[in-house]
């Protein structure tokens, strides 16, 4: 379907006194901030001397906020739930953190962290997360989301398969979006504060309409109600904006409107969903063209800059979602990833580091160090050296800095790529993903040896007769492990993506994101983010299989549920080929295996390894491997190595991991690094130069020099 | 490479031993005569290990090699597993050079390069040599980590290729040097005296061992000997002793003197410091 050209609003077009003394283009014509940013942005190459501290106002902000609110919130785990409105953009009065909190404005609720419901992911969450937070739910509530209106969770299991079922109960396939809201979709916030909301509405119903006199199809139907949608959200998003006195139909015409009318975009959206991911997006250099332009003419100081920033950075620290105690465990406490894409070149080789991606880094000084937003920065050893330093020291000092490749993901996704929850790239306003967890891959080796039965519960998951367990009491052959292992991977991965599928229909559905989707394009690209956890436990177990001497032992039912190991054998981490080279081979199966099956809207197929979080529950789930890893201990996170196999130094294992190969794991590869400040260096400034140093040789390497033994 | 790196800092990592083994570099099988031989002509070498590191065996990160076999004996080496050439493993000269390229570009976005260790690393100079030249030759920075009682096999050729010596003197005297490492101290001053004629760059290494090595007069010793190379000496580092390689003794079987001693306390470690920035030393 092709929205055609949209005939734009007489007098918001013209962004009038707003868009005075920017560079005129295309942008001005249709909805294109890469256009905008790209003639207007000024690349800053200086160092971090420029910076302001905090003001008088931030610390008073900041100070109340942490001996009122934050600290409260530590001592109770859930500072407060609003048991009565079910969550929306426009279902709360204003709120403020203090009288001085007028700098950028907006809460979620009316009231610091208190949390609101957002039942249509499912209201079993709903309920148990208020019970769990001490609080009883509201019966006429419960009503509605139990008797009258079908949610997310329920549109799932009408659909879910026995097999789904089964896998799920059995921990194959765990932290499924299925009762929470799927996340991973970055709204382009940019968007209304460039152009305001009365063009945004305009366009949305010039593509609405654009296809009105095409014939009925379930397509046509669902592009027409989803436009009706977004509409509506972005009508409630200019009435937020009435909330706390703002005209959000207008664009933006300063710097701290600029700040203030991206933040209503996004809290609009922290409102209305709950994702397991509400990333921002990629801020600083648009910021900075509103920044620029207003010190230029005088009109503010670095420091009132500094301020809003903070301000900003303050409110994106006290997001809240009402949680389960189960699913903070999942996660490891709770989490938004509030990413916020920075750095990186464009695509004619300028850097995009501007002033503004230095304030951002600032907060971290002025505020102190934070979780959120998640700070990620996109590295190429070509940024200037003034940027590059900062970033170290901030790491050094706040360890609050995530790293990307950037010539990966700009390669793949272009200079105005995004990052969602941790390493999902995505052109920002102009793509989603449809959020997939992950698979455990771990226990599909385990389910291939031992034929589908559950090593844990013994019990067979798959069908019986399905698959062909290990014979014999012999030591393990790796071909016909391996043979085994590809064909359970066939079951699992099948039976994966069919509960994805399920699940991003249902979502779609039942908890569509308006307000998020009405600051995309009306035509955007999908991926279906598929994930595998458990990679180096694999690896290692595999070449343990090949390389040493790996005896099943079973229980009194044949069962095999441990693994005696004699020999050596490489182990996956430490540059080794023998080991590394079976890593990327799983990877690249398993993604060959994802590609086969159809997707839901057509996504495209993609693949993470990656699990920051996850890995304690993932762990305890799964039995004893050939590698030695036991039976309900915590797996090492995302594509790292096992813990403590990587022997040969943290370089060591970013070149391993350097090893898998890209194109398989376009939903990116994480690698979770621990090293002290004091291993940097004996001096800071040792410290930064030699992070610097890690950073710039992890993430360039050169394409000749693979060892080839 | 396609990941996200998540750097967290903060939680202390253990301190360091080597024993991670030589993965990634395949071992040499050769029949006795033409492994005399290769070992003769450097190229081959009894390997115990190499590491990937960064801000510990010199500037940058660094590809460190260590070396099977030590004629000393220190009572608190932390890895005795190194002590005796036989447990090595044998590594072909083209394979570590392989490994050395393929880490150039580590090397130099990182300010590294490779630092030979050991065991000691002159114990096996026919290799070095070669090693050394290899990396030069690739414009690879260059360092050897010894004590300096085999300088003598240290030509002047061979130092041509050494960029950096990590010297560590051990002890002040060569009584105390006697009986901490079983041999003299003097190789080691006329091999430091070498170094600062040519105008080799030293950083010198000296572990705090309580009981041992930390008497102030002892280190004043030490300060003395060291003062006539001070135009080379970039840094002096001070490394408190620890006692993580007691249960690598204690699987090799080996009497282990030094059995629950203590690491020096921050005040004697601080004070050590001082005696030889009073000399003018940059410290660590």
């Amino acid at each position: 379907m092709t929205s055609a050209t949209t005939e734009r609003p007489t007098d918001a077009v013209a962004g009038g006194d707003a868009w005075e003394g920017f560079e005129p283009g295309p942008w001005q014509e249709s909805i294109d901030l890469r256009d905008f940013i790209l003639r207007n942005y000024t690349p800053y190459e200086g160092d971090a001397s420029f910076l302001a501290g905090p003001t008088e106002k931030t610390l008073k902000v900041w100070d109340h906020l942490e001996k009122n609110y934050l600290s409260e919130e530590r001592r109770r785990r859930v500072y407060d739930v609003d048991t009565k409105p079910p969550a929306d953009i426009d279902a709360f009065p204003a709120g403020y953190i203090c009288p001085e909190d007028d700098v950028i404005v907006g809460l979620q609720t009316d009231v610091p962290l208190k949390r609101a419901m957002m039942p249509n992911g499912g209201w079993r969450m709903v309920e148990t997360a208020i019970k769990e937070a001490g609080k009883e739910p509201d019966p006429e509530i419960k009503k509605v989301f139990t008797r009258y209106r079908k949610t997310h969770n329920d549109g799932v299991f009408d659909i879910y398969t026995p097999r789904i079922r089964a896998a799920r109960s059995s921990h194959i396939i765990t932290g499924l979006p299925d009762a929470y809201g799927r996340g991973r979709i970055i709204g382009d916030y940019r968007r209304l504060a460039l152009y305001g909301a009365d063009f945004l509405i305009a366009e949305k119903m010039a593509a609405k309409d654009a296809v009105a006199d095409q014939p009925f199809s379930e397509h046509w139907a669902r592009y027409r109600e989803e436009h009706s949608e977004q509409i509506k959200a972005l009508k409630k998003l200019v009435t937020l904006g009435e909330i706390y006195g703002l005209d959000l139909k207008r664009p933006a015409a300063n710097a701290q409107e600029a700040v203030q009318w991206t933040y209503m975009a996004y809290l609009a959206s922290v409102k209305s969903q709950d994702g397991a991911a509400m990333s921002l997006g990629r801020l600083s250099a648009f910021l900075d063209v509103y920044f620029e332009r207003d010190l230029k003419a005088g009109k503010i100081t670095e420091s009132d800059a500094q301020e809003i920033i903070d301000a900003l950075v303050i409110k994106l620290r006290i997001v809240r979602f009402l949680r389960t105690i189960d699913y903070d465990q999942i996660f490891s406490g709770d989490p938004y990833w509030a990413t916020w894409s920075d750095g990186g070149m464009t695509e004619d080789g300028r850097s995009q580091v501007t002033k503004t991606s230095f304030r951002l880094l600032q907060t971290l000084r002025n505020l102190g160090p934070a979780p959120e937003p998640n700070i990620t920065v996109f590295w190429d050893p070509k940024l200037p050296e003034g940027y590059k330093e900062f970033c170290s020291a901030i790491s050094i000092e706040t360890s609050s800095i995530q790293y990307e490749s950037d010539e990966q993901i700009r390669g793949r996704w272009g200079d105005d790529a995004a990052i969602a929850c941790c390493v999902s790239p995505m052109r920002v306003g102009k793509q989603m993903q449809f959020f997939g967890a992950r698979v455990n891959a771990g226990k599909a080796l385990l389910y291939a040896i031992n034929g589908g039965r559950d090593e844990i519960s013994g019990k067979q998951v798959t069908e019986e007769g399905e698959f062909t367990p290990v014979q014999g009491d012999g030591p393990l052959d790796f071909d016909d492990v391996w043979e085994k292992y590809e064909h359970m991977l066939d079951w699992v991965v099948g039976t994966y993506v069919e509960a994805l599928n399920i699940i991003h229909y249902s979502h779609d559905k039942y908890a569509y994101e308006s307000i998020e989707m009405a600051l995309h394009d009306s035509e955007i690209v999908r991926t279906m983010g598929c994930g595998i956890a458990g990679l180096s436990i694999v690896a290692d177990s595999l070449s343990a299989i090949k390389h040493a001497t790996v005896t099943p032992v079973r229980d009194e039912t044949g069962l095999i549920v441990d693994y005696i190991t004699e020999g050596e054998f490489p182990r996956y981490g430490n540059d080794d080929d023998r080991a590394d080279d079976i890593a990327a081979t799983i990877v690249h199966t398993v993604m060959q295996k994802i590609k086969e099956i159809p997707m839901y809207r057509d996504a495209i197929p993609t693949q993470s390894v990656l699990t920051i979080t996850s890995n304690v529950v993932y762990g305890k789930a799964t039995g004893s491997f050939p590698s030695g890893h036991q039976k309900g201990t915590p797996f090492s996170p995302g594509a790292n190595p096992e813990n403590g196999a990587d022997s040969h130094g943290m370089v060591a294992s970013m070149l391993s991991v350097g090893k898998l190969d890209y194109n398989d794991a376009l939903d990116g590869i994480s690698l979770t690094n621990t090293i002290t400040p004091q291993g940097l260096g004996r001096t800071k400034d040792e410290q930064v130069k030699n992070l610097v140093g890690i950073l710039d040789a992890g993430f360039v390497m050169d394409d000749d020099c693979t060892l080839t033994n | 490479m396609g990941e996200s790196i998540d750097l967290r800092l903060g939680t202390p990592i253990e301190n360091r031993r080597t024993g991670a083994g030589i993965e990634g570099m395949a071992e040499a099988e050769l029949e006795r005569s033409q492994r005399l031989a290769a070992i003769r002509e450097g190229r081959l070498a009894s390997i115990h290990s190499w590491e990937l590191v960064t801000a510990v065996d010199g500037p940058g990160t660094r590809l460190t090699v260590f070396f099977s076999g030590c004629p000393l004996r220190c009572v608190y080496c932390h890895n005795p597993d190194t002590m005796e050439m036989r447990r090595g493993q044998d590594v072909q000269l083209e394979e570590l050079v392989r490994r050395i390229k393929r880490y150039r570009r580590v090397f130099s976005s990182s300010g590294g390069g490779i630092t030979l260790s050991g065991g000691e690393v002159l114990m096996q100079p026919a290799f070095a040599r070669n090693v050394l030249q290899a990396a030069k030759e690739m414009g690879v920075h260059t360092a050897i980590d010894t004590s300096g009682y085999l300088g003598a096999v240290a030509d002047d050729a061979f130092l041509d290729n050494v960029d950096l010596v990590l010297l560590d003197v051990k002890s002040g005297t060569e009584e105390s040097y006697k009986a901490l490492t079983g041999r003299p101290l003097q190789p080691t001053l006329d091999f430091g005296n070498r170094l600062a004629a040519r105008g080799t760059t030293v950083w010198i290494r000296f572990v705090v061992v309580p009981g041992w090595t930390d008497s102030e007069e002892n280190v004043e010793a030490i300060a003395e000997n060291i003062a006539p190379w001070k135009q080379v000496v970039e840094r002096v580092e001070v490394l408190p002793f620890h006692n993580m390689g007691q249960d690598k003794w204690d699987a090799l079987g080996m009497e282990y003197k030094l059995r629950d001693a203590q690491p020096p306390s921050k005040e004697t470690v601080e004070r050590v410091r001082e005696q030889f920035r009073a000399r003018g030393f940059m410290t660590y």
